[in-house]
């Protein structure tokens, strides 16, 4: 009786699981059919599902006009630049709030997160004169900064909470055995925390890949990235959906493949500190 | 060589003083046991040893040099954590390998090291397992092991066993014991366990509340507390503490008497009693004992003893066994 009342709950489950992941990943899965279509099928009402004629016309009318691998790679090296650059900072500050915590620790880490509760607009215009000042509008230096800076605190957050996870008698067994700081860090404390770093960076990727605020206000054409990339199609000639899709597509393509390759480890790394 | 000597110590947390001043002296080679109430400042004081935790003052020497400056790598010693705090990431030999990394040594070196480790510490057939694949024992083994590879200039040790069942802990306080006869290297060890620190213990020292109130052999501290805490600290059971004594024991505030210093006999004695509780444990026999004017006594008696709850009961104390205190708590000597 039990197991027909838990089988009955499992399938529901499953059931309700795969609905809202449809919802969730139906609007993607429609700029993707989109892009396949012409013009003129993108707009028939009421809507055809798929393509009814295929075409791949969309995706290289987008690269001859405008250099998607140009942007592409501007995606990466922002998106890369500014988490590594993040990392680095953050493991040493994740490490010595939880590690050496003081009376002021947990304000620190308020006062960072509150950072993040203030819309970006407000300090739109103080960073863009700051930008202007220092020549770094439209740079990929200025750009990988910026998201850094943005970022860090989420990335601060979560390592300081992998980092309270590991018994900090391993940390000091580690300094008995003759480690100096580095080699702790090193050795012993980056291994340990692993499944939380790299979860911790997958997500600062998507974060900055996705970041739209920034990357396009702060860019024009030199270190514009994907981002400024698809909001070109939103000109004032017109929307084409088709190739606002096609462009959608490719955008998102590469960063849709990471997240899928490495979806166990954000999962475990996601739900870490939440079962041990 | 591993002389260990502490002076003037202090130690603040915040606001509490955990070590008011310490002063103590470790001979290279000894055997230490520190010993003492919960949060009596045992580990701490450990800590401060090894220098997981910074002094408020005070000098500690290893060898004759101030080391109360240096970070716990430069001071040349090993501790073994009640938690084991293996490295869950490596092998077993990459975890007794490790302090012989940090130092530099080459890989051959390290290799015959580890072996020779293992095989003093029965681990040669686990060396390539993860700490998560091993037993409370055999981990450790390997902490310990990872302890001794790099020969330090002392082991400290924060209640190594603690974690272990009872069988098992004895066995590995016979071959720490064994270790300490082979190696000959100074060892500190913090332990709850009485019988740990008497059969272990070249020097006991006990703490109370951040102070040192004795400082001893086992047995000296067993014959000559100093004080009525060691007297009641050290003996399992305690030692029976009587305020103000009994008729014709006069002579000081407090008279002490342990459980298998007094006489029992049905028929005649000093005290007249009444068996509270009869506890037999084959080997010997506790009885808890209510005396009229006196209050409650252990008396341990060898062996079998055939009384039960409720039967009358005489007691005399053996009078060359009587610990005498002041009004303080100062033994009387
Ligand atoms: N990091 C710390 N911050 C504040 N107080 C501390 C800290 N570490 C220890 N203490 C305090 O110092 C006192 C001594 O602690 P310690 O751990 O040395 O006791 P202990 O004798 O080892 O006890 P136990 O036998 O329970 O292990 C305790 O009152 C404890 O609360
Ligand atoms: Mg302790």
């Amino acid at each position: 009786m039990a197991r027909a009342v838990s089988v009955q709950k499992k399938w529901t489950y499953t059931v309700l699981v795969w609905i809202v992941a449809l919802l969730i990943f139906f609007p993607i899965l429609w700029t993707i059919l989109t892009s396949f279509k012409t013009e003129g099928d993108a707009i028939l009402f009421p809507p055809a599902f798929f393509p009814p004629h295929w075409t791949l016309e969309n995706f290289t009318e987008v690269q001859s006009r405008s250099d998607y691998f140009k942007h592409f790679f501007n995606s990466v090296v922002i998106a890369g630049g500014s988490t590594l650059l993040a990392l680095i900072i953050a493991v040493p500050a994740a490490w010595s709030m939880a590690f050496s915590p003081t009376r002021r620790t947990k304000d620190i880490l308020m006062w960072m997160l509150s950072t993040k509760m203030m819309p970006a607009v407000g300090v739109l215009v103080p960073i863009y004169l700051i930008f202007k000042n220092l020549n770094l509008l439209d740079t990929l230096g200025g750009l990988t900064i910026i998201l850094m800076l943005i970022n860090l605190p989420i990335v601060i957050w979560m390592l300081y909470t992998y980092f309270k996870e590991i018994p900090v008698d391993i940390l000091e067994a580690c300094r008995m055995d003759g480690a100096v700081l580095w080699k702790e860090i090193v050795y012993v404390l980056l291994p340990m925390a692993v499944p939380g770093i790299a979860s911790t960076m997958l997500l600062n990727i998507i974060l900055a890949w996705n970041e739209a605020f920034w990357t396009l206000n702060l860019t024009a054409a030199g270190a514009a990235p994907l981002t400024a990339f698809i909001a070109s199609y939103s000109s004032p000639e017109g929307l084409f959906w088709a190739k606002l899709s096609a462009a959608s597509t490719m955008a998102i393509a590469p960063i849709l493949l990471l997240g899928w390759f490495s979806q166990r480890q954000l999962v475990r790394g996601l739900t870490f500190g939440a079962v041990k | 060589m591993g002389s260990i000597i502490l002076r003037n110590v202090r130690k603040v947390f915040g606001e509490v003083e955990v070590i008011p001043n310490v002063d103590l002296t470790i001979e290279d080679g000894e055997f230490v046991v520190f010993v003492g109430p919960s949060g009596c400042g045992k580990s701490t004081l450990l800590r401060l040893i090894a220098g997981l935790e910074d002094v408020t003052s005070g000098a500690i020497e290893i060898d004759g040099v101030d080391v109360a400056k240096e970070p716990p790598a430069r001071r040349g010693l090993s501790m073994v954590f009640q938690s084991y705090a293996l490295y869950p990431h490596m092998s077993v030999r990459s975890n007794i390998a490790f302090p012989l990394k940090m130092a530099g040594v080459s890989r051959d070196v390290i290799d015959s090291k580890v072996e020779k480790a293992a095989s003093t510490l029965n681990l040669t057939g686990y060396l390539d397992r993860r700490p998560g694949q091993l037993s409370g024992g055999q981990r450790q083994r390997v902490a310990i092991g990872r302890a001794i590879v790099r020969e330090p200039k002392a082991f400290l040790f924060d209640e190594p066993l603690s974690n272990l069942d009872a069988a098992l802990r004895g066995q590995m306080r016979i071959e720490i014991t064994q270790l300490h006869q082979t190696l000959a290297t100074t060892m500190v060890y913090v332990t709850h366990d009485q019988i740990e620190a008497m059969t272990m213990a070249d020097k006991i020292v006990v703490l109370n509340a951040g102070n040192i109130e004795q400082v001893g052999t086992p047995l000296e501290l067993y014959n000559n507390p100093a004080n009525l805490f060691v007297a009641g600290f050290i003996g399992s059971p305690r030692m029976n503490l009587l305020t103000p004594p009994p008729p014709g024991r006069d002579g000081a505030a407090t008279i002490g008497i342990r459980p298998e210093d007094i006489q029992l006999s049905t028929e005649a004695g000093e005290w007249p009693g009444k068996v509270r509780i009869a506890e037999h444990l084959g080997s010997d026999t506790f009885f808890h004992i209510d005396v009229d004017d006196v209050g409650a006594i252990t008396a341990r008696a060898p062996g079998e003893f055939a009384l039960s709850a409720g039967d009358a009961v005489w007691m005399t104390p053996n009078p060359e066994r009587i610990h005498r205190f002041d009004g303080e708590g100062k033994a009387l000597r």
